[in-house]
């Protein structure tokens, strides 16, 4: 049996075994080496390494966003830690007219082999500049690659292709899911970008997310087949770009039925992106409008109350699909 | 610390050959973008284009200081640089022209000029946005213990982003091997240093990051030769950054369209009585070393150069549509979204 870890650990682990396996493969990112990372994903990795390995910053995210773009371009593979995702913008110009443009731009001269890793998500009482997900601004950029792994498994998985892909990526990892555990394949495990996975079959109605959503998908369609007998199928998106749409279609024409939940805003996300893809590839199989489950759209409070109110989670989901499935002809 | 000057006049004990190649290379410059602006009136070349005509000392200069090991990268500005690494004039035309046989082919047009071969690795368009990416090419090359120098070329006005500061504060603590140029045509588009810059002398902005600073006059191509040779071979032995300023002078607008009527009637004459060309011609002269029929033969031969480089560019082929997505990743990826305009998201 596969070893269980926490997410956390599956990080560091792969980041330790990739710096072991290959000599360009450095980090770069604010405390990540003497403080050991803000999230400890980096802990011990300076003492192993050192620093010319392991290289912590000032707080200039953009300097050293884009110097890791330039250090790519001559042939090294830097692994840049941001904190969060919210000082993921101080870097946009160099990860939107740099690092996504210099292998196209100039005829495929130089690959740019780039990782940024960074957590979204909110519930950590963090209020509004420190709880976003940024990642659709990234997902709608061509020349990235973007993936949203929701367990450890996947997170070894993805890391390790990421760190591989001659390709930026960006690697949104999410704050709530540091700490959970579950089964990591040992050695050399790699996750192919750009394809989704079913988490669980099903044949009643499709639920899909990503990162922590696709964990609360997952949960949610386990205790509906056990409580009420509802078959749910869970497609975990994984990649946002490319996204697997067809993974999504094959299961909507199954089940016709889907519901999206994603832990962002509403209005232009992964949800609407789905919906449109429902709309166009599985319209025929539709027994009920494609719903979506997002947050709330404000700057996110504070207080635990408004913040509980304002992000997505099981029982809005169970809400949903039970006014989905009650939609059109749904027979228990 | 305490900052250079550079001294105010340079000799010719030179190797007349050596000379009249710098001549040759300035003269080539100037043609080649007097042509490009004509064949931006003609519509053959789109989008901006950023000429350096007036800069041709400092462009020749700066080039001359770098070895073919060293990287270079710079803003947009940079059609001479192209041409004085060694690339073909008639690739670099082609570029303009938007033709598969560009150097960056055709993908990246006039503000985006990238040759692997002569480590030209950009011009970058977006103010500032080449200044992380040297400094970090720097730092692959501290990273692996090598001994190429990387220079970043930028404008007056690039030294008032966030990434100038960002990036002079890392090169210096982590001792990068990068020059950082600021090529001080003294107008930033339209607004003059003094009115952008609380310190107008550029290369006193250096000082704040205990890194040498040096202004030159980048009329003198020699002037501007030797100081970059000064600051690119302390890059490389003693793995420090510095700042060289070049005080140039463009002798048009900020891109062909502009007619510049910021500009007042004594600024316009003051520079074409400071045409660099002219003032090394006259420097060649006095020292016996260029007569005009030479001159007359220099200067046929360069339009000759540019004249086929056009002929090139003309007659090359337009990239091939069915090549539109062949360089938007290097690492081939699943469900890749390769949809043209109308075609269906998913198909079956």
């Amino acid at each position: 049996m596969a070893p269980t870890m926490t997410y956390r650990q599956a990080l560091h682990d792969t980041l330790r075994a990739e710096l072991l396996r290959d000599e360009d493969v450095f980090l770069m990112g604010e405390e990540i080496g003497v403080f050991e990372g803000s999230y400890k994903i980096t802990a011990g990795l300076l003492n192993e390494f050192g620093p010319r390995r392991v290289r912590d910053t000032p707080i200039a995210e953009e300097g050293f966003v884009g110097m890791a773009f330039g250090a790519a371009m001559l042939g090294l593979r830097p692994v840049v830690e941001i904190m969060t995702i919210n000082f993921s913008i101080l870097a946009m110009d160099q990860i939107l007219n740099h690092g996504a443009k210099i292998y196209g731009m100039f005829g495929g001269q130089t690959p740019v082999p780039m990782v940024l890793r960074t957590p979204g998500g909110g519930g950590q009482q963090l209020a509004a500049t420190h709880s976003q997900n940024l990642e659709v601004w990234y997902a709608h950029i061509p020349g990235l690659k973007v993936v949203t792994p929701s367990t450890p498994a996947d997170a070894k998985g993805l890391l390790t292709t990421s760190i591989r892909d001659n390709d930026p990526v960006i690697f949104i990892e999410n704050l709530a899911l540091y700490n959970t555990k579950g089964e990591v394949p040992p050695g050399d495990h790699t996750v192919e970008i750009g394809r989704a996975t079913i988490t669980k079959e099903g044949t009643d109605i499709t639920l899909v997310g990503y990162s922590r959503m696709a964990v609360v998908a997952r949960d949610v369609a386990l205790r509906l087949e056990q409580e009420e007998g509802i078959c749910a199928e869970v497609v975990d998106l994984r990649s946002l770009r490319p996204l697997d749409r067809t993974t999504v279609v094959n299961s909507v024409r199954k089940t016709g039925r889907a519901v999206i939940i994603e832990e962002d805003w509403l209005s232009y996300g992964v949800g609407a992106e789905l919906a449109a893809t429902i709309a166009e590839g599985a319209f025929d199989y539709l027994d009920a409008p494609v719903r979506r489950v997002a947050q709330a759209e404000v700057p996110l409070p504070y207080a635990k109350s408004l913040e509980r109110a304002a992000l997505p989670g099981a029982t809005p989901l169970l809400n949903v699909i039970h006014e989905t499935l009650d939609a059109v002809n749904f027979r228990r | 610390m305490a900052v250079e000057t550079a001294p105010p006049d340079v000799g010719l004990d030179e190797a007349p050959e050596t000379l009249l190649g710098y001549y040759r290379e300035m003269l080539l410059i100037r043609r080649f973008e007097e042509r490009s602006s004509e064949m931006y009136q003609r519509a053959k070349i789109g989008g901006y284009c950023h000429l350096n005509l007036g800069e041709e000392a400092t462009v020749t200069g700066l080039m001359a200081g770098l070895q073919p090991r060293d990287y270079l990268f710079t803003n947009y500005r940079e059609h001479g640089y192209a041409l004085a690494r060694g690339q073909s004039p008639g690739a670099v035309m082609a570029e303009l022209f938007g033709r598969e046989t560009g150097v960056s082919k055709g993908r990246g047009g006039s503000m985006h000029l990238f040759d692997v071969k002569t480590r030209l690795l950009g011009g970058y368009a977006i103010i500032g946005g080449q200044i992380p990416l040297a400094t970090g090419a720097a730092l692959a090359i501290s990273y692996r213990g090598g001994d190429e120098v990387v220079m970043c070329q930028m404008g007056d006005g690039t030294t008032n982003i966030g990434s100038f500061h960002e990036c002079l504060n890392m090169a210096s603590i982590w001792d990068l091997p990068v020059v950082y140029v600021v090529v001080n045509n003294l107008l930033g588009m339209g607004t003059k240093v003094e009115w952008a810059s609380a310190e107008p002398e550029l290369y006193k902005r250096a000082a704040a990051y205990r890194m040498v600073g040096e202004r030159v006059d980048g009329l003198d191509v020699l002037a501007v030769r030797d100081a970059t040779r000064r600051h690119v071979e302390r890059a490389r032995a003693e793995q420090r950054p510095s700042l060289l300023e070049a005080v140039s002078y463009r002798l048009r607008g900020h891109s062909v369209v502009d007619p510049a009527k910021y500009r007042s009637q004594e600024d316009v004459e003051r520079a074409r009585l400071h045409d660099p060309i002219g003032l090394f011609a006259r420097k060649l002269s006095d020292a016996g070393l260029l007569d005009e029929t030479t001159a007359a033969k220099l200067d046929a031969e360069v339009q000759q150069e540019v004249t086929a480089a056009v002929a090139f560019a003309d007659s090359s082929p337009e990239p091939d549509p069915s090549t539109l997505f062949a360089y938007t990743y290097a690492t081939p990826v699943a469900n890749e979204h390769r949809q043209m305009p109308g075609d269906p998201v998913v198909s079956g």
